[in-house]
């Protein structure tokens, strides 16, 4: 299941539907907003898309996934507009039989998404300044370590 | 052929607008199309080399024509998660 949300994200309730007589593990990962990047401090953050492709490219990952693990569920949920700090901007849950598929597809997941979602996050400073994160080849080391 | 080119993110912002119209040869190739941007708008020279395009919301590559009245895109690198 693949969606777009304004709103907060329910991990709880995207738990309970991973839960399964056929499921022995499930791997919850959440990605939170930060109050420091490089020592310098957020204010809130606000993630744009261009929804359509976004959609599609989401659906895309859930069928690579499936197709390489054999998954019992498939959830990638990512919020858009603001982001207050501490909240979950993406979740993204994986189950399977066992626990080795549905670590290695969660992890795919969240790296895939960052390389090919067109979804983008802009930062509100507190300084009050706004800077739309563009990560270039240069700044790639740092981007992949964002959580 | 009359291009409308989609923008966002930190595109949208450098030019100001959602949305950008290219007048270009009819089977131009995406290349070419970056071209045309990168001469027309100079605001956009600092992140053009960065970005990809996405026609139909599929992404494509340098040589791939445009159709005509296709919907393209102009994808910034991507920073969501």
């Amino acid at each position: 299941m693949i969606q777009l949300t304004d709103q907060p994200i329910d991990s709880t309730s995207l738990l309970a539907q991973a839960h399964s007589p056929d499921a022995g593990a499930i791997v919850l990962f959440l990605g939170t907003t930060r109050r420091l990047t490089n020592g310098r401090e957020t204010r809130t953050l606000f993630y744009d898309a261009y929804e359509e492709m976004a959609r599609k490219e989401l659906a895309n990952l859930e069928a690579e996934a499936r197709e390489r693990w054999a998954l019992t569920e498939c959830t990638i949920v990512h919020r858009l507009g603001e982001v207050p700090l501490g909240e979950s901007s993406v979740a993204i849950v994986a189950a399977s039989a066992h626990r080795r598929a549905a670590f290695e597809a969660g992890q795919w997941l969240i790296d895939a998404l960052k390389e090919r979602v067109p979804i983008w996050k802009q930062e509100h400073w507190a300084d009050g300044t706004t800077d739309w994160v563009h990560p270039t080849p240069v700044a790639n080391q740092e981007a992949s370590n964002d959580n | 052929m009359n291009v409308v080119v989609k923008l966002f993110a930190g595109a949208r912002e450098l030019v100001g607008k959602d949305e950008i119209a290219v007048e270009i040869g009819s089977g131009a190739t995406i290349g070419e199309l970056r071209e045309h941007i990168f001469r027309q708008h100079a605001e956009l020279r600092p992140l053009l080399p960065h970005v990809m395009f996405a026609i139909e919301t599929t992404y494509c590559n340098e040589d791939t024509p445009i159709p005509e009245n296709a919907v393209v895109a102009c994808i910034p690198p991507v920073s969501g998660g």
